[in-house]
């Protein structure tokens, strides 16, 4: 019986959208504020309908109806309660109802937080995500029904979820990249809004940005939980492996960051309008290839399910029409450029365009390296593969070119900057980051190219951070009223900037100094890993909820004394019959220490993988730096006063944004 | 030149050397790190490379994996069911790689016909398969040389 309602309410809620996405528009388009007075309610209908098919799904998973095939695919009786609960995200069918749950959500935000907006943009933006809303819809109501039962021979049992997902990053991840993907909709909906009525203005740009900013903030936590699970569970100790799922997460997280700088020049100097829109268009399409990816089997991984062919036409499709529709748009309605603000060589605006310019160039690299295997293959010509060396060799420089170019954008001013007085400004924090970042080639012991490089952009993100912060915190009333005196979006962008500095860092050491050892290990054996050692103590069994395991046990000693045991495990999963590793990891700020057990290689020996990480931790500790700053800079109480005055000066035109405020 | 147009001027080529640099590194790079897939029977009909690295995939053939008692090294077959082809690995195998199921390998062909293996791949789980696997059943099975026990892999 809810299964059956579970769907209704989705068939309901697809009406409802079709609703919004027409009705608001056309009154939009024809002036009347009857229609577009619908938007909101509509909104809201959405919301509650998707809400109420998902909380109806959960149900089934937490009682374990087996009727529904999508419950019976992906969970079992023995499964506990909270996998259970996120095993409604843990296949394809729930996964896209937790998408279009996550849009309905965006869409309602949108509505409640934008009270000031103009109405007929809010109508408009409300239609674009009502049309986006339909897509998804009618894509779950099509081919990827969650609610389809199998009556009548209901099974005894599930078939369990892959023992893979059965885990802690199972819960968070997949909702907080959504979040990001999702979130993106909503800076694309307000491109297109800003399209159909020719409002591509420094207004638009700044309603745009908090909700930009939100989501690449999720964007950021998603994709470091993404490599965090990989880390510890999949991967036997790597963080990124370049495969095309991860790549599909980072890509829109690339774009969504220059996304995000392209629109802080157009709300303060009111120029690159049209690059900014048709980047909003680009983020968002990168967000949708990202879901095609990943949901229509064209890939081979852990997150590609079902591969049924008429699911992945069906997101090809829904990929065309938005590209193509919002691009036929784009080239109708992209303004004539009048640019009128004036900017030099050396200005800020030069400094964030290089900065755009870095980061699609890495966003294309990305692409290319992902879709040229599948585009190949598609075309019958060959199977390949692009391994890791392509993109390690073309990100790298790509990633320090970005880092090295933001430590001295920090200095540079709007409109123009002395190229005399900005050479002066630079040399001592680069003379500082060059002795910093040898100092840390020495403490690891071994100076390489590359590592330096690395080291010296996130240290040189660091001192220059630090630097304009110190400059600026300077007041007659003393350096705490100074610091006092900046705003929230500066301290945001001080603490993304610090995250993006950190991850650097993490990603350098790790990469450069981390040692991994594959080792041969019978009990009473010890194995030397950097300043470490490691023994292998004794092998047990235990018997888990719906596992049997294998655990080793390993002490790890540094300087002779025991620092730490560890317990990897090697885990039969009772209903697949899988067999899973469960690393032991002793984490710590500075270095991990990671032990993972594989197959038992005679009675008494095993094959041990022994590794350490340096500042591996500081890969994700970055991120939350960076999702950090970008809430902090959301709720920078300008957005809230602008907004306000603006509606009092909405027949004046705009004054430019004062030159001296900073970018955040 | 007019400002504005020296400006739009400046855009366009901080773009256009972007894309350029983006173009350059990436040719440049894909050059290098290409691996194309081979099956058994490609492999054994001297197909493959020497001296590039490559994927090479099939089904572990049944009683064919041998371990080396005193280290990590371990060698199995793979095969189509039309031709076999020798891995020799050193390492961790991957969790679900057993006898009978499809994997990957990448690795180097050595002039003896033996492929040197630096990373297997298997399936992440039962209905899964490697589809340049099971592609080259496929070609196999078309080929009508496949074994009459062969029915099983599918």
């Amino acid at each position: 019986m809810y299964p059956e309602l579970g769907q209704f309410a989705l068939i309901l809620a697809l009406l409802l959208a079709v609703l919004l996405a027409v009705v608001p528009l056309m009154g939009s388009l024809t002036g009347r504020d009857t229609l577009q007075a619908f938007a909101r309610p509509l909104a809201s209908g959405v919301f509650v309908f998707i809400a109420l098919a998902f909380g109806v799904l959960a149900h089934a998973f937490l009682v374990d109806d087996f009727s529904v095939a999508y419950v019976a695919n992906n969970s079992n009786s023995l499964l506990p309660w909270y996998f259970k609960a996120s095993a409604v995200w843990g296949g394809h069918e729930g996964s896209l109802l937790l998408w279009v749950l996550m849009l309905s959500g965006w869409t309602l935000a949108v509505a409640v937080f934008s009270r000031r907006l103009p109405s007929e943009m809010i109508s408009q933006v409300l239609s674009v995500l009502g049309m986006v809303t339909v897509g998804f819809l009618l894509f779950i109501l099509l081919t990827s029904n969650p609610f389809d039962r199998l009556l009548p021979n209901v099974p005894a049992d599930g078939a369990d979820l892959n023992p893979l997902l059965q885990d802690f990053g199972l819960i968070i991840h997949p909702p907080m990249l959504y979040m990001g993907y999702v979130g993106f909709s909503v800076a694309f909906a307000f491109a297109i809004a800003a399209l159909i009525n020719g409002r591509l203005d420094a207004a638009w740009a700044r309603w745009s940005r908090p909700w930009t900013t939100v989501a690449w903030a999720f964007l950021s936590l998603g994709v470091a939980l993404g490599s965090w699970w990989a880390y510890y569970e999949l991967g036997w100790g790597g963080w990124w492996f370049w495969d095309p799922v991860e790549n599909a997460s980072l890509l829109p997280w690339l774009s969504g960051t220059a996304l995000m700088h392209s629109l802080a020049v157009t709300e303060k100097r009111g120029v690159f309008k049209s690059w900014t829109v048709l980047l909003a268009i680009v983020t968002f399409s990168l967000s949708l290839l990202g879901t095609f990816m990943v949901r229509s089997g064209v890939l081979t991984s852990v997150h590609a399910f079902a591969s049924d062919p008429t699911r992945g036409a069906f997101l090809l499709g829904l990929l065309g029409i938005t590209i193509v529709c919002s691009l036929a748009l784009y080239a109708f309605r992209a303004p004539v450029v009048h640019v009128r603000a004036s900017y030099t060589g050396l200005s800020r605006e030069v400094f964030l365009l290089l900065n755009n310019v870095l980061l699609v160039a890495a966003t294309v690299l990305v692409l290319v390296g992902t879709l040229y295997p599948l585009v190949l293959d598609y075309l019958e010509m060959g199977r390949l593969s692009i391994g890791e060396p392509f993109f390690n060799l073309t990100f790298s420089p790509l990633a320090i070119a970005v880092g090295l170019l933001l430590g001295a954008g920090i200095f540079s001013r709007w409109k123009n900057t002395d190229g005399g007085w900005l050479g002066r400004k630079l040399l001592w924090p680069m003379a500082l980051s060059v002795v910093l970042a040898a100092a840390i080639m020495v403490a690891y012991g071994g100076f390489r190219p590359w590592a330096f490089f690395g080291a010296l952009a996130a240290v040189w993100v660091c001192v220059a951070t630090g630097w304009d912060l110190w400059d600026k915190s300077s007041s007659r009333k003393g350096r705490i009223h100074g610091l006092k005196r900046q705003s929230r979006s500066y301290y945001g962008m001080v603490l993304a900037h610090l995250g993006v500095a950190i991850t650097m860092l993490g990603a350098t050491v790790a990469s450069n100094y981390g040692i991994e050892r594959d080792l041969r290990m019978e009990p009473g054996d010890r194995a030397r890993i950097g300043e470490y050692q490691v023994e292998f103590v004794d092998v047990g069994q235990r018997q888990g909820a719906n596992f049997t395991a294998e655990f080793g046990r390993f002490d790890v000693y540094l300087d002779g004394e025991r620092v730490s045991t560890l317990f990897p495990e090697k885990r039969r999963y009772t209903v697949q019959r899988n067999v899973m590793t469960e690393a032991g990891i002793d984490a710590g700020l500075l270095r991990d220490l990671f032990v993972a057990i594989g197959e038992r290689l005679s009675d008494q020996a095993w094959a041990i993988r022994v590794q350490y990480k340096p500042l591996v931790r500081w890969l994700w500790l970055g991120a939350i730096f960076m999702a950090a700053g970008g809430f902090l800079a959301i709720s920078d109480r300008r957005y809230r006063i602008r907004e306000r005055s603006e509606q009092r000066a909405r027949t004046t035109p705009t004054p430019p944004a004062s030159a001296a405020e900073s970018v955040s | 030149m007019h400002p504005i147009r020296k400006k739009r001027l400046t855009i366009v080529l901080f773009v256009l050397a972007g894309l350029a640099t983006a173009v350059g590194l990436t040719t440049y790079a894909l050059r290098q790190n290409i691996n194309l897939f081979y099956d058994p029977t490609q492999i054994a009909a001297g197909e493959a490379p020497l001296d590039t690295r490559i994927r090479a995939g099939g089904m572990v053939e049944e009683g064919s994996v041998k371990r080396d008692p005193d280290s990590l090294r371990v060698a199995f077959r793979v095969t189509d069911y039309n031709e076999s082809v020798e891995v020799e690995y050193v390492g961790i195998l991957p969790d679900l790689f057993t006898e009978g199921q499809g994997v990957v390998a990448m690795g180097r062909m050595r002039p003896d016909g033996r492929f040197v293996a630096d990373q297997v791949l298997a399936k992440h789980d039962e209905n899964y398969m490697p589809p340049e696997v099971s592609d080259s059943l496929k070609k196999a099975e078309a080929m009508g040389k496949t074994r009459s026990d062969s029915g099983s892999a599918y």
